[in-house]
């Protein structure tokens, strides 16, 4: 045999394994149970539209949301973290090292609970929005250190050349620094991004009306008042609804732009 | 912020006693050094021998640690002086060309002009044009860095700092990251610029280049500089021992 033939057997046999094992666990499977608990048609069609037009919708909002204010923390955090003044390093830092320590569900918590005892304040939103707050001061403090080494992987030499031009340090940063800094990082940002859909999840712990729940509380809730678990995987797929275009898109921005490059 | 306009019959570069230290160890000991207008300085040496660190000084990417650097007759270690608009009259050629990845070439060489020189965007584009063509890259205009081949992405670069219209020119080792047989292309329109009278400052290893087109030529060995003159004279005849020893390496 020669070496294209050793590797079709190969390949071959890895196919039939794989195979295998997926009609394996079919036959063992007891797809009445699967039918009637997860695929039950009543259940379905009861979630429809609110599944969409409320469970959907919100994990989208709760997400773009936090997304763009955790961005724009995250880059004043980042700045800090390079400035030469020793107290905006030092504070930067414990922030970060602070809320990257901290699970997101506790932070949540408390948002919406210690926080409003403590100042008597609560954010617009009520507590889905305090917990919103609490998605956005935690995932600032992951984007943080991806943009700052997204800022210092970018080569000195830049900064240089724009100086030498005879511009000004804002100007450079806005327009020579940051758009490659952040090209840099679309990558770890995606997956940042992906983890936070994931992530409004864990706001039903600060308690959702009906037009507030999101994916997961939506589903929990039908789950309690249908007692049928075809909500658990109803969700499950329009999480993957949600996140598989943002992937995807992201991935063809990553390639256009290094096309550009 | 004091007054940026250059000083009437002052010299373009003029660099006074300047020390550079990079934390204990001393790179500029003491280099007096200037480059009148119009002329063209060539700055030959061994690495680690304080020719980038001087030239670097010139426009501040590098703090001086002592001494008197004026521009035009402008002290630019002068805390109140307005570095951007000093910087904008120096143009700068790196050694890693150092295009923007992210813009096209026109863009290059437009975002400084609007931004800097508050040109209109028709006049900026026609200055870039110009200067395009000027280093023979005039159908380059659309194409991204990465696209380009070295030789071509230095031209850019070069393209890039004459549309500042500035009143001299700064080159860091300008064709040392240059495959050989793109060198000549770069040293072509260095050689047009110096015919057209533009003031330059050129730190490189092309001895021939800076035997042609250079004015006057400095060798600086250890921080200092050990000889200058005539390129001719000190190319052919240098009375140092160092400069002989460095000559004999690279001729």
């Amino acid at each position: 045999m020669n070496r294209t033939q050793r590797r079709r057997v190969r390949d071959g046999a890895l196919y039939a394994v794989l195979t295998l094992a997926l009609v394996g666990a079919a036959v063992v499977t007891d797809w009445e149970a699967v039918t009637t608990n997860f695929l039950d048609g009543p259940t379905w069609r009861a979630m429809w539209p609110e599944i969409v037009t409320v469970a959907v919708w919100n994990t989208v909002t709760y997400t773009v949301i936090s997304f763009v204010f955790a961005f724009a923390v995250a880059l004043v955090l980042a700045f800090m973290k390079l400035s030469p003044l020793a107290v905006y390093r030092w504070l930067a830092t414990a922030y970060i090292e602070f809320f990257r320590g901290l699970p997101a569900l506790v932070v949540i918590f408390f948002m919406a609970f210690a926080v409003p005892l403590a100042f008597h304040w609560i954010p617009p939103g009520g507590l889905v929005g305090a917990g919103i707050v609490g998605l956005i001061v935690t995932y600032a403090a992951y984007m943080a250190e991806t943009l700052r080494a997204g800022i210092q992987a970018v080569p000195k030499g830049q900064r240089e050349a724009a100086q030498s031009l005879g511009m000004n340090g804002a100007w450079t940063t806005v327009s020579v620094i940051l758009p490659q800094a952040i090209r840099i990082v679309i990558p770890p940002l995606t997956n940042e991004l992906v983890a936070l859909i994931k992530d409004t999840s864990l706001l039903f712990v600060v308690g959702m009306q009906a037009d507030q729940v999101e994916l997961s509380a939506f589903g929990q809730n039908n789950t309690v008042t249908f007692a049928n678990a075809s909500p658990l995987l109803a969700i499950a797929l329009f999480y993957l609804v949600v996140t598989l275009p943002m992937t995807r898109l992201v991935a063809w921005l990553e390639r256009r732009q290094q096309r550009a490059r | 912020m004091t007054t940026v306009e250059p000083e009437r019959g002052a010299r373009a570069i003029e660099v006074r006693d300047l020390h550079k230290y990079y934390g204990s160890h001393e790179v500029l000991k003491g280099v007096d050094f200037h480059v009148d207008a119009g002329q063209v300085v060539c700055v030959i040496g061994p690495s680690g021998s304080g020719k980038s660190t001087l030239l670097r000084c010139v426009n501040r990417l590098e703090e001086p640690t002592s001494g008197r650097i004026l521009v035009e007759g402008i002290d630019i270690c002068d805390p109140e002086v307005d570095l951007a608009a000093v910087r904008s009259r120096i143009g700068m050629v790196f050694q890693q060309f150092n295009l923007f990845p992210h813009m096209s070439v026109l863009k290059n060489l437009c975002v400084a002009q609007r931004r800097v020189r508050k040109r209109s965007q028709d006049e900026a584009v026609r200055i870039a044009r110009d200067n395009l063509a000027k280093v023979g890259l005039a159908d380059k205009e659309n194409a991204y860095p990465a696209h380009l081949s070295g030789g071509q992405q230095q031209r850019v670069a070069i393209a890039r700092a004459l549309s500042m219209e500035p009143d001299m020119m700064l080159f860091d080792e300008p064709t040392s990251a240059l495959d050989p047989e793109l060198v000549g292309d770069v040293l072509a329109v260095m050689r047009t610029l110096a015919t057209d009278g533009m003031t330059m400052m050129v730190v490189t290893h092309e001895m021939g280049f800076a035997r042609e087109v250079g004015d006057n030529l400095v060798f600086m060995d250890g921080g200092v500089i050990v000889e200058e003159g005539d390129p001719v004279d000190v190319l052919s005849h240098p009375r140092h021992a160092r400069t002989q020893a460095f000559l004999s390496k690279v001729l």
